[in-house]
């Protein structure tokens, strides 16, 4: 019998436009791009590759000289188009116009009980050379693994609880073999456990029957999905520890390493947001291009691309290139207008956590909302209190880290959980602030201080 | 609606960066958003979509919560005018005449701390704070009907300057802005705000025979000092006029003699209940703060060492201005307990204090001021054992 965590707190973010559970009819992308600034923590990036250069999948194009162990590959096969650099020369893409037919480099291929037996330091070097290194996140701090590091545990959530997220049952469908080679691999490189927090919800979890693994289920609202908020109840960081999480697709990519000897960025993601004509799912790779599924896909012309979820994603041109980490875009209107009165009206189209005068939202609790991106007020000193506790299932008190983080108190930061936290854990925070806080730029702000001094 | 969009756009120039008037540009803006909610979208990182508040609907509803008791503050300044004079007037002339002598206070408050905040705006190149909002509405809503004007315009700039501005505006505030209003009234000019004279507004006109102006704590406290019964005391208060004025139920419902908005317990509770159901006041900073104010009644009243204290403990919250100091002064977010539990204890003390001050302390017939405003100081304290707790709890989970 698994363990069961009840969260109270939170708040699901009730959007229009989930993904149908269909593999939609979309042009394969042409282009894909890497973009160094994904990389949160990366330091010193250093391509490998000029323009082109022609590349298969796994091809290394990429290290952070700051961590010259871990190898960043080609996600597909095809020739490199374009280095983009911005302002100080900063390196903004690598983009790869793929060449159709994917041309895999080869790695060599693991049979389950080999991978069962395989040393760590083999293990490490396959998963750091071929490119599926990046996908092992540190924390404290949110950032790539250090391979040289060895964590406390292990920890995976298995679904994700952001607004229009996509359905790790429906993406990961018919793969549960490589998620527990990947698994395999995984309990090779921590002396701990592997945790892998599964949604009560859903009993027909296609992780379910996963072995050699502890299994907390989580119920509640939105962060209940958050590998953070997750760690938080099994197993809390404290100051001086490391753990490292990753994404079940990560795990499938892993077990794909392994068993069949390639580097498969292939991913199927969610194509939501109530401006998408037709939202559904699409076949593709990591850094695809998003213009096949914006163009021809689109409700109206004034719209915001999201690479990601409404919380936590970027915006993105309607050409613009999918993050690494992501798996959904989000097309949401552009909310720049005007509003008369528009602090006081009576509104029952506007989503909020608040039942402050005039928002009526909280009569429809099922209702779905087409939030646009306007910023709905101006930022103001901190007057409310109360409220980021509600949203937070944690023990902590986010009003006060974020203080901290502002007077840069590194020892307040410390005590009152930086570590705990990255930006994705505090992002329903910025949604419900009163006061419009960058709550994100802020944690994000905190750690770096915290990191780097 | 696009006229007047076209218009702002047309002036805006003026006040931007490089413009004529550029130094104007927050009161400007203050001008622009009121009107209009801008157009600024969210940034490219961080969160794309934004909840529907913002802080000038919370503040316009706080202010909303406080109309049941200033509506009713205007009509029993003109009631109990006509009482003490004994005459009687229709519902309308009692209105109309407490709107003569309210709306001006209301509109001077506005007037003075509006003016302090645009000058601040300008000088501190910050926007205008919309917690003024309240502070304008609480403050009338504190004082007697027949302070004079100046006084009023006196007390809010000394407020807004010391107690806000100063420290950098709303949200960085230490003191409740309206109670300090009223503290500064109590000690600079105690003759317009304490006694018997002052609650009931008479004009040129002299009292009927038999009519007091005394509030129903003074009676009280009269009470203890002669010792005779409090209650007994209370119901005779006035018997000519108004049959058992200082009866529970007639201190519940607020037909007696106090500042403009205090009187009436039952206004405070709509307010309240508007207030809670909004979720912009914390429900456990009003449910501890009467549950301390009884707890502490019931203790002076077991000890009854006087005929006041011997007063049965449910008066204590009908009378004074207790209930409405509870409901929108202790409840301000910004200068009460930010933390959970710390909220509790600070509501709890905040009652507890108000009943030891208005019983024991004779220079202060109502406590709910100086309650207020002392634990205002002690709120950080408060909140600093609280987060320590946190702190503690993380600390003792690692091993290192």
């Amino acid at each position: 019998m698994s363990k069961q965590v009840k969260l109270k707190k939170g708040f699901d973010i009730r959007l229009i436009g989930k993904a149908e559970k269909k593999v939609g009819d979309y042009q394969p992308a042409k282009t894909f791009a890497i973009k160094p600034t994904d990389f949160i923590g990366m330091q010193r990036p250093k391509v490998l590759v000029k323009e082109g250069d022609t590349v298969k999948a796994g091809t290394p194009i990429l290290i952070d000289k700051k961590l010259e162990k871990v190898i960043y590959t080609a996600p597909v096969s095809g020739e490199i188009v374009e280095i983009k650099r911005g302002e100080k020369r900063k390196l903004l893409e690598i983009k790869i116009l793929a060449d159709g037919e994917i041309n895999f480099e080869n790695f060599e291929k693991f049979t389950s009980s080999e991978i069962k037996s395989a040393s760590r330091e083999t293990i490490i070097d396959r998963l750091t050379t071929s490119g599926v290194w990046p996908q092992i996140i540190q924390r404290p701090y949110g950032v790539v693994a250090n391979p040289e590091d060895s964590p406390r545990d292990i920890f995976i959530s298995g679904f994700d609880t952001h607004p229009l997220a996509p359905d790790y049952n429906f993406t990961l469908k018919g793969q549960s073999n490589y998620f527990q080679a990947g698994i395999d691999a995984l309990k090779k490189l921590t002396k701990g456990k592997v945790y892998l927090g599964l949604s009560s919800d859903d009993k027909s979890a296609e992780l379910a029957s996963i072995q050699g693994i502890e299994t907390t289920n989580f119920s509640g609202p939105h962060p209940s999905g958050n590998v953070g908020v997750q760690i938080h109840h099994v197993a809390p960081i404290n100051k001086g520890e490391i753990l490292w999480t990753i994404n079940p697709y990560g795990v499938v990519q892993i077990g794909k390493l392994f068993i069949n000897g390639i580097y498969d960025a292939s991913k199927l993601i969610a194509v939501s947001g109530s401006e998408a004509k037709n939202p559904s799912y699409a076949q593709t790779y990591i850094g695809s291009c998003v213009d096949s599924y914006v163009t021809g896909n689109i409700k109206s012309s004034n719209i915001r691309v999201i690479s990601g979820n409404v919380l936590t994603g970027d915006k993105i041109n309607n050409d613009g290139y999918l993050g690494f980490y992501q798996h959904q875009i989000t097309i949401i209107p552009e909310g720049d207008y005007y509003e008369f009165l528009g602090w006081m009206k009576p509104t029952a189209d506007k989503l909020s956590f608040h039942k402050a005068l005039g928002l009526l939202s909280f009569l429809f609790p099922k209702k779905e909302y087409a939030l646009d991106s306007n910023g709905r007020g101006e930022p103001r000193a901190f007057v409310q209190t109360g409220v980021f506790e509600q949203v937070t299932p944690m023990d902590i008190y986010p009003v006060y880290l974020l203080k901290a983080i502002m007077a840069e108190d590194f020892d307040d930061m410390e005590e009152l959980g930086i570590y705990e936290v990255i930006e994705e854990d505090l992002a329903l925070c910025e949604f419900v602030d009163v006061s419009k806080h960058p709550v994100q730029q802020l944690v994000r702000k905190g750690i770096e201080l915290i990191q780097y001094g | 609606m696009k006229l007047l969009r076209d218009l702002l756009d047309k002036q805006k120039p003026l006040f931007q960066k490089g413009g004529k008037l550029e130094a104007l540009y927050y009161l400007y803006e203050a001008g622009e958003t009121f009107m209009f909610s801008p157009n600024h979208t969210t940034a490219i990182k961080g969160a794309q979509v934004k909840d529907a508040i913002d802080l000038k609907r919370m503040m316009i509803t706080v202010v909303i919560a406080m109309i049941p008791c200033l509506l009713f503050g205007i009509y029993n300044t003109g009631h109990l005018h006509f009482m003490a004079v004994g005459e009687t007037a229709s519902f309308g002339d009692k209105f109309v005449l407490g709107l003569t002598l309210v709306l001006p206070i209301v509109l001077v408050a506005y007037t003075a701390g509006g003016i302090v905040e645009a000058v601040f705006a300008v000088v501190r190149k910050h926007p205008i704070n919309e917690g003024f909002l309240v502070t304008g509405m609480l403050i009338p809503l504190v004082v007697p009907a027949t302070t004079p004007l100046w006084q009023v315009a006196l007390a809010t700039v000394f407020a807004v300057v010391i107690a806000k501005e100063v420290f950098g505006g709303t949200g960085m505030n230490i003191l409740n802005v309206a109670m300090t209003a009223r503290a500064f009234l109590y000690f600079a000019y105690p003759a317009q705000i304490s006694g018997d004279q002052v609650w009931t507004y008479l004009g040129d006109k002299m009292p009927v025979d038999g009519f007091s102006g005394a509030t129903a704590l003074a009676v009280a406290y009269q009470s203890g000092q002669e010792g005779v019964n409090a209650v007994t005391n209370l119901s005779s208060q006035n018997a000519a006029l108004m049959d058992n004025m200082f009866g529970f139920q007639n201190m519940f419902m607020g037909f007696i003699p106090g500042s403009i908005g205090e009187t009436s317990t039952l206004m405070v509770l709509i307010g309240a209940a508007i207030l809670l159901f909004t979720g912009v006041a914390s429900w456990k900073i009003i449910v501890s703060g009467f549950a301390g104010a009884y707890i502490m009644a019931v203790v002076m009243q077991l000890l009854a060492v006087n005929e006041f204290m011997a007063m049965p403990a449910h008066y204590h919250l009908v009378m004074g201005g207790v209930a409405f100091g509870i409901v929108f002064m202790a409840t301000d977010p910004v200068s009460g307990s930010q933390t959970e539990s710390g909220k509790w204890i600070y509501g709890l003390l905040i009652g507890v204090l108000t009943i030891i001050i208005r019983v024991t302390n004779p220079a202060y017939p109502e406590g709910i001021m100086l309650a207020v405003l002392f634990m205002n100081v002690f709120a950080p304290l408060i909140d600093f054992y609280v987060v320590k707790a946190n702190k503690k709890r993380r600390l003792q989970r690692a091993t290192v």
